[in-house]
């Protein structure tokens, strides 16, 4: 009787060793490299005697006769209810980095063929613009200053606008609330929706075709590009602020606060690391934008150091029009131009990564504020960490400076 | 004896309404509540303020051409008389779009899927971390990787299309000429909503609570059984709600499909053929020529892609609020 009840050979495990990570398993492993084998030998014979070359087609010919392959072998081997299951699992995985290869190709060509170009005699490429440059000139001379200045122009006066308003609005939807809170969020959710040339055009219409041949600048530019950046920007700081332990804000409203000063003096600065990551993902957002700032700053190839008069390049849009010309030599600047742009977008997002991981540096499980040693914390002072952008619970903050003033010895 | 709670003789029993509490509020708290409220209204203001512009400068437009407007595909600005069909460039947009989601949903339901059930746990953070820097990428550079790259490659699979599948109206390639087509766009755009996609699926599913999932492998059944029986028909909204906004996002997409199309007026629904164009980039093309009688065409023709796309992103907010399964 205990016979039928006896586990097949399972080796018993050492408890005093620590569990060791699952080796692969050869057969499976076998089973995989096997098929795939078989598929490539099948789909080279085929393209062989047809005659055909077709490196993309002979990836997906492969990977068909490989899927099918497999599954058979799985069938003959594992029956079918488990068969469906690690078929799954492999169609599962493959769909993963199928969708994950275009990022590297994409980083990977934008890098070949850019960075040369734009690294030949550094920093040429960065303090020069391309004013005078002839069609039939090196692509030495040309350089993309007047974009990098109108980028960090126009960005720039984005942000100083929209972040404040951004956090304001996030602040009101998320503390304050009420009836009309639950409109604007709709209208939010509706603005991040909006197509980036409706905005453009909006601008354009609004603000530059009323001023004729004044109309196109940089600031108009900032205009469609803060349109762009603002739901970002409020979204992304409205859930940082959710994670904020509510057992923070009633600490401050216990202690006599007014609700002003809980909201500046405790809830944005535990979130402050938070909401800079929000405010660098808006930004990122926006040095990307071609189509607002093509309707609005037009563009020009020498520098405009004026956002407010006179049409003005970016480092978008400039590459853009480079990369529609018939020229050669355009179509190298403008690879060049884009690999100065991924660089930025990709130091951009490096950094908000960065800043939501180190704010949250002692990550807990959990829902916030419940944890036992948060209420201790509460009392003596201790050092913030702001939320993770992955919302886990955070150490909750000192609230003992709200005292004002100090707290006398009998207390 | 007076205590901070006094309010008088308690109310009867029979008497059940809750007690009103009201807060003083004070000066200071006053003015902070205005300066958020002013904010918010910001986003209001701009809302309001773009369909206000986008509607009065298309009158024009609107009393130029009528119904017609909406009804027919001619785009024809330089005919004597001009004439303005919105119709073909509006399929174009869906046709991209629609191409880009068949594209785009099987993949990124596969890609959250692994992120949340099959990944080892290490390579979860760095997954997440991949799909959202294929978000944050510029659509120009979308643009150029499928003008450059996917273009010349893709050649041999669009033309095994146009000579094996054309029995499929929409694969016929009558003209011979396969570059810039709106396939090629499809394949680029499905490229940029698969993390939008991606994400949204992805945190739907992690809301599964995890006793069902567990339940599911006690009872016996197998890692993809509980995804099929629990996770997806849980997450079904969630996802269908994920993907009308990459619907929306691809209807919007403008740069990428300008780059790829390029200055193209022949507008057709061949997508394999040269040609086509979308609402978005038929304006970014054409936004500096013609006179105020094109610029109001054009602007009618944004504003029926921003209302498009407004109900599409708003049809995804509710159906997503709406998931969580069945309780």
């Amino acid at each position: 009787m205990t016979a039928a009840l006896r586990a097949p050979e399972a080796p018993v495990p050492d408890l005093d060793q620590p569990p060791r990570r699952p080796r692969a398993d050869p057969a499976e492993v076998a089973e995989v490299a096997g098929a795939a084998v078989a598929a490539g030998a099948g789909v080279f014979a085929l393209f062989h005697v047809a005659g055909w070359n077709a490196p993309f087609g002979f990836a997906v010919c492969w990977y068909l006769l490989f899927a099918v392959i497999y599954r058979v072998i799985l069938h003959q081997t594992y029956g079918e209810v488990e068969a469906k299951d690690r078929m799954a699992t492999m169609l599962i995985f493959s769909g993963a980095v199928i969708a994950l290869l275009p990022l590297l190709v994409i980083i990977w060509l934008v890098l070949q063929r850019g960075l040369t170009t734009a690294l030949t005699g550094f920093p040429h490429f960065l303090t020069h613009d391309l004013r005078g440059i002839q069609p039939n000139d090196p692509v030495s001379k040309a350089g993309m200053k007047h974009a990098i200045v109108g980028t960090i122009e126009q960005v720039g006066m984005a942000t100083i606008v929209t972040v404040p308003i951004g956090v304001g609005t996030a602040l009101y939807l998320n503390e304050i609330g009420g009836r009309l809170a639950a409109t604007v969020r709709l209208i939010v959710d509706a603005m991040s929706g909006v197509p980036s040339i409706i905005a453009g055009l909006f601008v354009y219409i609004f603000w530059v075709q009323p001023r004729n041949t004044e109309g196109f600048s940089g600031f108009a530019a900032s205009m469609a590009i803060g349109i762009l950046m603002l739901p970002t920007i409020t979204r992304t700081a409205e859930e940082v602020l959710r994670i904020v332990a509510s057992s923070l804000r009633e600490a401050a409203l216990a202690l006599g606060a007014p609700e002003w000063r809980m909201i500046c003096l405790v809830v944005v600065p535990t979130a402050r690391a938070g909401l800079v990551t929000a405010s660098i993902l808006g930004v990122a957002r926006a040095v990307g934008e071609t189509a607002p700032v093509l309707l609005t700053a037009f563009g020009s190839r020498a520098t405009n150091w004026n956002p407010f008069h006179g049409p003005q390049a970016d480092l978008p849009l400039q590459v853009y029009q480079l990369a529609r010309s018939p020229l050669n030599n355009n179509v190298k600047e403008a690879w060049a131009g884009a690999a100065v742009l991924i660089a930025i977008v990709l130091t951009l997002f490096t950094l908000a990564r960065i800043l939501s991981a180190g704010g949250s540096g002692r990550k807990r499980r959990g829902r916030a504020g419940s944890s036992p040693a948060g209420h201790q914390t509460l009392i003596t002072a201790g050092a913030a960490r702001g939320p993770s952008i992955t919302a886990t619970s955070s150490p909750p903050d000192s609230v003992t400076h709200l005292l004002n003033p100090p707290p006398t010895e009998d207390t | 004896m007076t205590s901070v709670l006094d309010r008088g003789a308690p109310p009867a029993p029979q008497d059940d309404r809750p007690i009103e509490l009201h807060r003083a509020r004070t000066g200071p708290d006053r003015v902070f509540r205005g300066l958020l409220l002013a904010c918010s209204s910001v986003v209001l203001a701009i809302i309001g303020g773009i369909t206000l512009y986008l509607f009065l400068r298309s009158r024009q437009a609107w009393h130029y051409q009528g119904l017609r407007f909406f009804t027919s595909d001619n785009w024809q600005p330089q005919s004597r008389p001009a004439f303005y069909g919105v119709l073909g460039m509006l399929s174009g947009s869906v046709i991209i779009a629609v191409e880009a989601l068949v594209l785009a949903l099987p993949v990124a339901l596969a890609t959250g899927l692994a992120i949340n059930e099959y990944a080892p746990l290490r390579l979860r953070k760095a997954m997440t971390a991949l799909v959202d820097l294929l978000a944050a990428l510029p659509s120009l550079v979308y643009g150029l990787w499928g003008v450059f790259f996917v273009q010349p490659h893709i050649n041999g699979l669009t033309r095994w299309l146009a000579a094996h599948a054309s029995f499929i109206p929409i694969f016929r390639n009558d003209t011979g000429l396969f570059g810039s087509s709106l396939f090629i766009c499809g394949v680029v755009v499905a490229v940029m909503i698969l993390p939008i996609i991606a994400s949204v699926s992805r945190e739907i599913m992690a809301q599964v609570p995890r006793e069902q999932c567990e339940a599911a492998v006690a009872l016996g059944g197998t890692r993809w059984g509980m995804v099929t029986d629990v996770i997806l028909p849980f997450a079904r909204n969630g996802i269908v709600g994920g993907a009308l906004l990459g619907l929306g996002r691809a209807m919007g997409e403008t740069i990428a499909v300008t780059l790829i199309i390029s200055a193209s007026n022949r507008l057709t629904s061949h997508i394999l053929e040269t040609g086509g164009g979308s609402i978005a980039s038929v304006i970014a093309v054409e936004f500096t020529q013609g006179g105020d009688l094109q610029k109001s065409a054009l602007v009618l023709a944004g504003l029926t892609l921003f209302v498009t796309t407004l109900v599409v992103n708003l049809g995804a907010r509710s159906v997503v609020n709406r998931s969580g399964g069945d309780r």
